[in-house]
């Protein structure tokens, strides 16, 4: 390789490696923002007498706006980008993206976004105060909310760049994955994250353009005097003639979206939990092939299922009961996921380091949010349970917790590839304790305050009588924020720290089967040296028999 | 036995302790005691679902806590590939179960309470018009006629004219308008018009387990058959702005005679 300025090596760098974990990085500064939000939304409502000055209403309902927005697209979503980023090549015995260029412009397109996004919080009215979902008509008209403003404008403009560069990355990541694989690789015997990717990326795809289009017929609408979302109203007393327009438009073009993103963002993470198991039971994953097959059953009902989010709309009653019909579909192949994850734990040798703390944890978290989906799948109780905090605790769990703990899991896995160090394992164990425990309990509990018909993004439920029983946790889902939020320090630094002191990793420190592993940590720019890898196996030969070794790697030939 | 790293005791207490909380958790009532017919009916689907999830999360982290339990003891990893046969097997069961379990839960358990808030209409309703504004509710009854008088935004006048009626239309002379307080008879079913004059609002009283939005450009329609007295708050349950936590209404159940004399005792449109 040809010396590099440090510009080209490290900034714009056409490396998958260092754009992944620019991405990464991106994603845990964001992370800090967005889970400061969520500190200071749970201060408020562990004590709503006191602070009405120093937080009222509109920084609030801006706060939980902007907390879910940065959370689901420039947190979990960048982190995914990171690790797809860095995986792909190195899983699949590539020597890069299909694309550097391309990948190298779609980080540095997310940077923008990111700024837009976090400059919104400072100009006039604040940011977008809508609800993540950003439904109009509160998000079309200025009178509405004052967030309704030049914050709106920005939260729509910083999503449609977002968009834009994820679906860059996702064509980098579908054309490498499909074309880039090694001799002997075939799809069979990639690794599951690669299949998780490989659905996700697909489903992003597909889903975001609409998102894109209602973005941009929003923007028309706050600007051009279009009536796509909007109708005539009587708004601050007065009467504007809008036109007759639909606000429920927005609402399927942007479930459209929303739910397929649901698996976008989870199916990778389960899939980088399958990965992760094998190499500390010491036993192959359960059931490569019926969890194949299950995503991209998953991926499919995902598309047309977007009507569950809609149920108490007023829709027409047999569409609802269609979409309950085929929402409930999906937990056939995602239990198939769960049986799997569990029964790889059969008969193994488990070793405990920091990622198998994490995936164990996950596996937990996917069986209590994967069954609180049928009661919002199910079209009765969900009348009930719309837009309160079981929901919030649901999706919390789902898009959150199942997400962020195999993102930490991850990062401790694949780390010593990353920087040739290993974290530290006696730090990594209280974080985990630390962040597992709060996490899955916050969630949890908030199910209930939902169960107690508490409804979401309210300032002061005390408002409420029927509040008074379910807010006696609102105590204890505070101070396990507050101890949560704290426990990230830990994180942080044994990340940084590790990066330059660390102990030095060999190329395979977890004695692991897969392609990385061949590759020197951390591998050169290339990856693989002078000759790429060639793939005589399936991805998870642990223990394979008796007599034989441990583990054997997939670039061993096979003997007949 | 001694071999047992500490870790692997101490996830077993974390998952036995995170089972419990949620067990726990759910077996106590924090629902508000039920006051409507539609609401038992989409009690039983939750408890229904109750249940079902309650077993499998159970069985699921027991299996989870086995199995830490087993594989740290210090003995070394079975060998092999599990079989093809088993790996299918433990698919297709799950796929069987959980298609039967959740789709008995949809259709049998929950479709006949869906069809009765949406499809079927009841017999004799209780008519009645809530509107959702930033951040109030008006409720209109229709009178002796039956029938609402037409209603118009441009002419909506917060003093004397919430709804924009027009005073030379018959229909309007005799509909009883009120700020944010619902009066319903007991035991008769509730059809009420939801309009909004703004931005999305949703009507949600949690005694009565129902939650319909309120979308501009629409009237949608929510129906419930109050099952016992008493006082109830109206919620909004779709953010709806700054306001939006202080849009509270109130609901009195009365018994059929108190309701007919209250309505008797109300003053029109028309005076």
């Amino acid at each position: 390789m040809e010396h590099q300025g440090f510009f080209r090596k490290y900034v714009f760098s056409y490396d998958h490696k260092v754009i992944g974990i620019q991405y990464l990085v991106t994603a845990m500064v964001m992370a800090i923002v967005a889970g400061g939000l969520a500190v200071i939304i749970r201060t408020r409502l562990a004590w709503p007498g006191v602070g009405a000055k120093a937080l009222p209403p509109e920084a609030y309902i801006s706060f939980v706006t902007m907390h879910g927005t940065l959370m689901v697209f420039f947190v979990v979503s960048l982190a995914l980008s990171g690790l797809a980023n860095f995986l792909i090549p190195l899983q699949i015995g590539a020597r890069d993206m299909a694309y550097p260029f391309l990948n190298m412009l779609s980080y540095w397109t997310i940077v923008p976004a990111c700024l837009i996004m976090l400059a919104s919080f400072f100009v006039q009215g604040g940011a977008a105060a809508a609800g993540w979902t950003a439904y109009p008509p509160l998000s079309a008209v200025k009178e509405a909310v004052p967030g309704s403003g030049l914050g709106q404008t920005l939260w729509l403009l910083g999503m449609a760049i977002f968009i834009f560069s994820f679906t860059m990355g996702g064509l980098n990541f579908l054309t490498t994955i499909l074309n880039l694989r090694t001799r002997g690789m075939t799809m069979r015997r990639m690794p599951i994250t690669m299949w998780g990717f490989l659905v996700a990326t697909v489903l992003a795809i597909l889903s975001f353009p609409p998102l894109t289009a209602a973005a941009l017929m929003l923007l028309a609408d706050r600007h051009l005097d279009t009536s796509f979302f909007v109708t005539d109203m009587l708004i601050g007393g007065k009467y504007r003639a809008l036109g007759d327009g639909t606000p429920l438009l927005f609402q399927h073009l942007f479930w459209f979206l929303g739910h397929p993103e649901v698996y976008v963002l989870v199916l990778p993470c389960i899939c980088m939990v399958f990965d992760i198991l094998p190499v500390f039971t010491r036993r192959p994953i359960f059931g490569y092939r019926p969890s194949v097959y299950s995503m991209l059953v998953i991926g499919v009902l995902s598309m047309i299922v977007w009507g569950h989010h809609m149920f108490v709309t007023g829709m027409n009653p047999y569409v609802g009961k269609y979409f309950s019909i085929a929402t409930v579909i999906i937990t056939a192949p995602f239990s198939v996921l769960g049986v799997n994850l569990l029964a790889s734990l059969w008969r193994a040798r488990m070793r405990f380091a920091t990622p198998m703390l994490f995936a164990l944890a996950v596996i937990s978290a996917v069986g209590l949010g994967g069954f609180g989906g049928l009661f919002l799948g199910t079209m009765t109780s969900d009348i009930y349970f719309h837009d309160t905090y079981f929901v919030v605790g649901h999706f919390h769990l789902m898009i959150g917790t199942v997400t962020l703990l195999s993102i930490f899991g991850a990062t401790y896995f694949w780390f010593p590839k990353m920087f040739g160090r290993l974290m530290d394992e006696r730090l990594g164990r209280w974080h985990f304790w630390l962040t597992a425990g709060p996490m899955i309990t916050i969630f949890v509990l908030m199910h209930m305050q939902g169960l107690g018909g508490m409804v979401r993004r309210t300032y002061d439920p005390s408002i409420y009588g029927y509040n008074q029983m379910n807010s006696v946790l609102r105590l204890p889902i505070t101070f396990l924020a507050f101890l949560l939020f704290a426990a990230q320090s830990i994180f942080l630094w044994n990340f940084t720290r590790s990066i330059f002191r660390g102990a030095k990793a060999t190329a395979n420190p977890w004695e692991a089967t897969t392609l990385e592993w061949v590759a020197p940590s951390p591998p050169p720019h290339g990856n693989f040296g002078d000759v790429l890898p060639v793939v005589h196996r399936f991805a998870y030969e642990y223990s394979p028999g008796e007599g034989q070794a441990d583990f054997v790697p997939q670039t061993v030939e096979k003997t007949a | 036995m001694g071999g047992r790293p500490a870790v692997a005791k101490a996830l077993i207490v974390f998952f036995a302790i995170l089972t419990a909380i949620t067990v726990v958790g759910f077996l106590i009532p924090w629902r508000r005691e039920v006051a409507s017919e539609e609401g038992k009916g989409i009690d039983l689907t939750i408890t229904y679902l109750l249940v079902v999830a309650g077993i499998f999360v159970v069985l699921g982290h027991v299996i989870l806590a086995r199995f830490i339990w087993r594989s740290s003891g210090g003995e070394v990893a079975a060998y092999g590939r599990p079989s093809k046969r088993a790996e299918w097997a433990w698919s297709i069961v799950p796929v069987l179960v959980m298609l039967v379990l959740s789709e008995a839960g949809v259709l049998f358990v929950s479709g006949p309470v869906w069809d009765s808030l949406y499809v079927e209409s009841p017999e004799d309703p209780v008519l009645l018009e809530v509107a959702g504004k930033q951040f109030e509710w008006y409720v209109r009854y229709p009178g002796k006629d039956g029938k609402f008088g037409k209603a118009d935004l441009k002419s909506v006048n917060e003093t004397d004219n919430l709804f924009g009626l027009d005073d030379f239309d018959d229909d309007a002379q005799d509909d009883i308008i009120k700020r944010g307080q619902i009066c319903l008879p007991v035991g008769r079913p509730v059809v009420v018009r939801l309009r909004t004059y703004d931005v999305i609002h949703s009507f949600f009283v949690p005694e009565f387990r129902v939650k319909q939005d309120l979308l501009p450009g629409y009237a949608t329609r929510i129906k419930f058959t109050p099952t016992r007295e008493g006082e109830f708050d109206l919620a909004c349950a779709e953010l709806c702005g700054l306001g939006h936590y202080t849009m509270k209404g109130k609901v009195r159940v009365v018994k059929p005679e108190e309701f007919d004399a209250w309505l008797k005792e109300q003053m029109t449109f028309g005076g």
